[in-house]
């Protein structure tokens, strides 16, 4: 069905990170309205934490014989070839475009003697192709973007909604998604917003796991919510856990892996039970075991296999003092290497006490990063449809995606988009270093283009949201303060707080690094017991005149449960081992039946998940073995 | 194995928490008791007031509001007033604050003062972001299309610019700013420096007169009574005092062009 008007067309993004500010750039350019959800000002967004880069073939690189090209082949043997192919051929070939222009914003990038922007190794490359602010990358590239849509609301192009929290989109009776369900998390007010098209860019679930490096309001929760709205979820047992970060009493915090693309070294002594302060243990009795077995990658495999090597020197009785830890080593590099990575080397420095300048670091794989999310479609470029490039400068089919084309970046429900690392798309199995802040701003500006399209008018479905009767919103609200009201009456006995520390313990031993069967049967189980024990739930702060975190927290945590069962279902689901996904039980990837996208559907009656699989097309790279020792 | 117990620390500490059930109520003090961790920040301390949500008179009471994200000091979300010092929350160690014996094996969280309370510890700093909209901290580009690269730039001029765009709005410098009140017009020490920060971009300048503008009217440069307050509690290391001097050289140039641009 054709739109009726288009002039009033307005658009909802949920989410203010890197995605979410990239998306409501280009949508306010394109000329539609914007109204932007976040529940932190966007400007403290989680991406403010990613430190050490982001991607993009360069001409220093291409000099030396890289390419975009190379850049799609790394990312897809990264993944583990679970990735469709043409979002990512797309994705490589546009990253330059993006370095430039996040230059041209004024983002403070690292240069060379000469001026030009500086480089640095990242994993999963022998060439030098990531870009970087010192090591505080995410942090200048999102005040980059907070600076331009700053300009845009200034313009009036943009509305702000800070602390306010998404709780439910509005699908209409066509089945098109016309606006969301939010609350005000000062006031507590929960109102319905309509929208012609809605983008959920909300980042990852790293809180299911209880801890993690992501920061607290990765919940996963809009994710969630979607899918039981009837989103599909995508791989959602690909977690990545990254090699090195500081365990901690509240979260785990990152150490880049900039640490080791500046020459940074893993080691443990050779010596179980060794007692020498590290200082004083001599090189031959140290054992730099990735650079042993991987000598061609070294410290920079990616991060699963790490992660594993890691892990398993920890199983051997290797880890330091015996106890789950690693020493990451950067005290040999010269001091002005050292400068480049000031941020992290301060955080190391503030909660540890030591200086890392000095001593070697102490560090163990943590939840990091979710490659699953809310499922999501695209065109494949296609040379007829091509009306703009000259014949010859045309692509081969599949060679990325149609510009514009309204179903780029939107999910199974129609006009409901999701960007970023709340989407599946683009890293399969394992992401690699610095990819992802590239995919967050690519889905913003290259996919905004379709949702600016689709709200416009093109392939739009059902009426506009002006006109939608206004009790389908009602009824919305409705359920969503009957959902708080329910917490509220519930009076149970059982703790929220202790509940989530429960589920991350549960979910941290049965789905991250190892994974086997009988474990994840346990898990399945205890999640049973979790969703028992949350239908018992009390909350010690009843008031809903204002600010009411602990009510917030409880919802939340409903939907972190119904998530970790996405994440069980399909671990057990998977048979076979690929990327982060390493099941003890299958240990090989299995192709034949498993080269394919798990969907994970909710099932209402249940409030389960339900598995399937949809095969994956290999148009520009064949399959072949993930081997990163030599080639 | 992080920051470990000394051997005699006592098992337990008090934290007293200001606090405010709303935007106009009256705030008053409560207390809890907190079992002494490893590791152990802030953060976690409220944590574990939230879970047990018990005062220290064994009375059920709420869990204490406050505003946090990013738990590594990137974020700028949970600055708050720590034994009378403003900082952020979920970099500052239990085991610190109690090595000093003034402490009295006490932590006493209070919420900024010079921000409209929220809830307890959560304060509303939205007129830092106003000040960002008003001086026009952005680099105005022509627009998002691929239009090539942006200006060179020497090492020696990036890090001048990394330093002060490190800065996360946390407030820290306006808490501890004698000059920067609840209801004046000062914009503070932070939006001089972003100010300084774009007039440095060579396409950020092109809104330097207009910066300028907003600096010389009241509120601007010349409310700052330089007292450095600013620049010690930074948890950044903003070269904030820099930024102020610059801004008054710029002002002072900035005024002279006006006067001839009058005639
Ligand atoms: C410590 C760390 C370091 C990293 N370093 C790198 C790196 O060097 N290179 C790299 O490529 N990647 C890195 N990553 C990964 C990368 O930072 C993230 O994948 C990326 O920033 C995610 O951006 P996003 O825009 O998808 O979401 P986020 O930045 O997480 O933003 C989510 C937004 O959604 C909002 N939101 C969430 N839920 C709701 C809701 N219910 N209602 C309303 N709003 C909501 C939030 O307020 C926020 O604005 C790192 C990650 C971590 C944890
Ligand atoms: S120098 Fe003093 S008066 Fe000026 S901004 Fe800093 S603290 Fe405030
Ligand atoms: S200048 Fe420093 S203290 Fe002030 S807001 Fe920025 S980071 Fe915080
Ligand atoms: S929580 Fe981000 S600065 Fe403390």
């Amino acid at each position: 069905m054709a739109k009726s008007s288009s002039t009033a067309a307005r658009v909802i993004v949920v989410g203010g990170g890197l995605a979410g500010l990239s998306a409501a750039l280009r949508i306010s350019e394109a000329g539609t309205q914007v109204d932007l959800f976040s529940m932190v000002p966007v400007k403290r967004s989680h991406s403010v934490c990613a430190q050490g880069g982001i991607n993009a073939c360069n001409e220093v690189a291409r000099q030396q014989g890289y390419s975009e090209w190379q850049h799609m082949d790394e990312t897809l043997l990264g993944g583990d070839f679970l990735s469709h192919q043409p979002p990512v051929y797309e994705m490589t070939h546009w990253a330059p475009k993006i370095i430039d222009l996040l230059d041209r914003m004024g983002v403070p990038f690292n240069r060379t003697k000469e001026g030009f922007r500086d480089l640095r190794m990242f994993g999963g490359s022998l060439f030098k192709r990531t870009h970087f602010a010192g090591a505080s990358t995410g942090q200048q590239l999102l005040y980059g973007l907070d600076e331009q849509v700053r300009k845009q609301e200034a313009a009036g192009k943009v509305t702000k909604y800070e602390f306010w929290e998404f709780l439910w989109p509005v699908i209409d009776s066509d089945g098109a998604c016309k606006g969301i369900v939010a609350q005000d998390m000062r006031t507590m007010e929960i109102k319905a917003f309509r929208g012609d098209a809605v983008v959920i860019a909300t980042g990852g679930c790293g809180m299911v796991y209880g801890k993690s490096t992501m920061s607290t309001i990765c919940t996963g929760g809009a994710a969630a919510r979607c899918y039981q709205a009837g989103a599909l979820l995508g791989n959602p047992e690909m977690i990545q856990v990254h090699p090195t970060a500081m365990p901690g009493e509240d979260k785990c915090r990152l150490m880049s892996e900039s640490a080791r693309g500046e020459g940074g070294r893993v080691w443990v002594p050779r010596n179980k039970g060794e007692t020498r302060h590290p200082n004083e243990i001599p090189e031959a009795e140290r054992n730099y075991f990735l650079e042993e077995k991987y000598p061609k990658y070294k410290n920079l495999v990616p991060r699963d296999i790490a992660t594993r090597e890691i892990f398993f020197k920890w199983q051997e009785g290797y880890g330091i003092g015996g106890q789950p830890m690693v020493y990451l080593d950067i005290t040999h590099l010269p001091a002005e290497t050292k400068n480049k990575l000031h941020s992290i080397l301060e955080i190391y420095q503030k909660f540890t006490g030591d200086d890392p300048r000095q001593v070697p670091m102490k560090i163990f794989p943590a939840v990091h990063y979710s490659m699953g999310g809310l499922y999501t479609t695209y065109t494949p470029y296609s040379p007829e449809t091509d009306k703009i490039s000259r014949p010859e400068a045309r692509r081969k089919a599949n060679e990325g995606m149609e510009f514009g084309a309204p179903n780029n970046g939107m999910t199974n429900i129609p006009g409901l988009y999701s960007f970023g690392e709340a989407s599946y798309a683009y890293h399969g199995a394992t992401r690699l270093g610095a990819n992802a802040l590239l995919s967050c701003i690519f889905d913003g500006l290259f996919c905004g283009m379709s949702v600016a399209n689709y709200a416009k008018g093109a392939g739009f479905v059902g009426k506009p949201a002006a006109e939608q009767p206004q009790a389908l919103y009602d009824g919305l609200v409705a359920q969503e303060k009957a959902k708080v009201q329910k917490l509220i009456d519930n009076k149970g006995t059982e703790n929220p707080y202790t509940l989530h520390a429960e589920l991350g313990r549960e979910m941290t031993l049965a789905a991250t690094v190892i994974k086997t069967e009988a474990r994840l049967l346990e898990a399945r189980a205890r999640l049973a017991e979790f969703r028992a024990r949350y239908a018992k739930i009390g909350v010690a702060d009843t008031n809903l005149g204002h600010t009411n975190q602990t009510v917030a927290f409880t919802r939340v945590l409903g939907d972190m449960l119904i998530y970790a069962d996405a994440i069980v279902e399909a671990s057990i689901a998977r048979k076979e081992s690929r990327g982060s996904h390493y099941r003890d039980d299958f240990q090989d990837r299995d192709d034949v039946n498993f080269h394919a996208t798990t969907q994970a559907s909710f099932d209402a009656a249940s409030g389960r998940a339900k598995i399937k699989y949809e095969p994956i097309t290999l148009p520009l790279v064949g399959l072949r073995p993930r081997v990163y020792t030599n080639d | 194995m992080l920051s470990e117990l000394p051997p005699a620390a006592a098992a337990t500490f008090t934290v007293k928490v200001q606090r405010q059930d709303s935007r106009d109520s009256a705030a008053y003090f409560e207390a809890f008791t907190v079992a002494r961790a490893p590791a152990q920040n802030i953060i976690s301390v409220l944590l574990a007031i939230a879970e047990k949500s018990t005062n220290s008179e064994g009375k059920k009471t709420t869990p204490v509001v406050w505003d946090c994200n990013c738990l590594e000091e990137v974020c700028g979300s949970c600055t708050m007033v720590i034994n009378g010092r403003v900082r952020q929350s979920c970099s500052a160690m239990v085991a610190d604050i109690l090595k000093d014996p003034e402490a009295q094996n006490t932590i006493t969280l209070q919420p900024m003062s010079k921000f409209p309370v929220v809830r307890d510890l959560w304060v509303d700093r939205s007129r830092m972001f106003e000040n960002l909209k008003r001086l026009q901290a952005w680099v105005p580009i022509d627009g998002i299309h691929n239009l090539g690269a942006g200006p060179k730039e020497t090492p020696d001029h990036q890090t001048e610019r990394y330093d002060i765009s490190r800065c996360m709005t946390c407030g820290c410098c306006l808490e501890a700013c004698p000059q920067f009140t609840k209801d004046n017009a000062f914009v503070g020490a932070q939006a001089i420096a972003q100010a300084m920060y774009f007039n440095s971009h060579p396409t950020g300048a092109t809104l330097k007169a207009d910066r300028l503008d907003v600096l010389m009217a009241e509120g601007g440069v010349s409310d700052c009574g330089n007292a450095q307050n600013c620049v010690k509690v930074c948890p950044k290391e903003i070269p904030l005092t820099e930024a102020i001097a610059k801004a008054g050289r710029q002002l002072t140039v900035h005024a002279v062009k006006k006067m001839f641009e009058m005639k």
